[in-house]
């Protein structure tokens, strides 16, 4: 499934690197202590969290993450939009808190692989 | 370029301490490179995780540091070397979640005391040594032929 997709599903706002949303999403990470996310997230996940702040980019780059999706209203401040865009990393914001967007994205993930979830 | 003792890349790049805006960028620098040596994925993405793991040590504690990257064709090697307070006392520091983070670098998501955790975990070889008041030193390999550890996947 693509980023695109999950975005147009789950009415998610592209704020950094739109031309970067035909990325293919593998699966997802949720996390907001970095370096659990640089030890276990996986390449192609998409990064589900709260930190704003421009090292999140850098940690979603390192690990070749296919996005990062901020939760409840969170936005990214200036300068990690710049980053992302210099870096080509999507970055989407949702109004859902970080439970309801993680399960919202597995059910999208988990029918388009044809696995079955519950 | 090849040079002596098979080693096919020699580089080392400063870490300035405290400063979080560039936080990750020696780590990039680290990825890319091995990258264009065109090393298996799993070995990029090991070693560029010990790198950054030293580089946010660097940034988060020390005073400056200086991060060597040394590749063969069998093992990648990282040095990370700092000025700074040093540790105490290094098996603590080396317990999954035990941290002297303060608030301001917990806030953006680090200090969550897993660093030399994850470097212990992602290398074949990790070798510390520090002295409090001077700063630390680590000594990281990851073998390029090596048979995966089995926690990672």
């Amino acid at each position: 499934m693509k980023l695109i997709d999950i975005a147009r599903e789950l009415d998610l706002k592209v704020r950094a690197a739109a031309e970067k949303m035909e990325k293919e999403v593998s699966g997802g990470y949720v996390g907001d202590l970095l370096s659990d996310v640089m030890g276990n997230a996986r390449e192609g996940q998409v990064w589900i969290t709260r930190q704003t702040h421009q090292n999140i980019v850098a940690v979603a780059d390192l690990k070749d993450l296919a996005g990062i999706v901020l939760v409840n209203r969170c936005e990214p401040l200036a300068e990690t939009v710049e980053k992302a865009n210099e870096v080509g990393m999507p970055i989407l914001v949702s109004s859902f808190p970080a439970f309801e967007l993680a399960g919202r994205i597995y059910i999208l993930i988990a029918k388009a692989k044809g696995v079955s979830f519950l | 370029m090849p040079q002596g003792d098979g080693i096919i890349y020699q580089d080392s790049f400063p870490v300035e301490g405290g400063n979080f805006e560039t936080a990750g960028q020696v780590s990039g620098r680290i990825k890319a490179i091995l990258k264009n040596l065109n090393l298996p994925k799993e070995i990029i993405r090991r070693a560029t995780l010990v790198a950054y793991e030293s580089e946010i040590n660097i940034v988060s504690y020390a005073t400056r540091g200086e991060i060597k990257l040394i590749v063969k064709p069998e093992e990648v090697i990282v040095e990370a070397d700092d000025i700074g307070p040093g540790i105490e006392d290094i098996e603590l520091a080396m317990q999954a979640g035990y941290s002297t983070a303060n608030e301001k670098i917990r806030e953006m998501g680090f200090g969550a005391g897993m660093g030399l955790f994850n470097i212990n975990t992602y290398s074949d070889i990790f070798k510390i040594s520090s002295e409090v008041g001077k700063g630390t030193h680590l000594h990281m390999v990851v073998k390029v032929n090596e048979k995966e550890p089995n926690e990672i996947n």
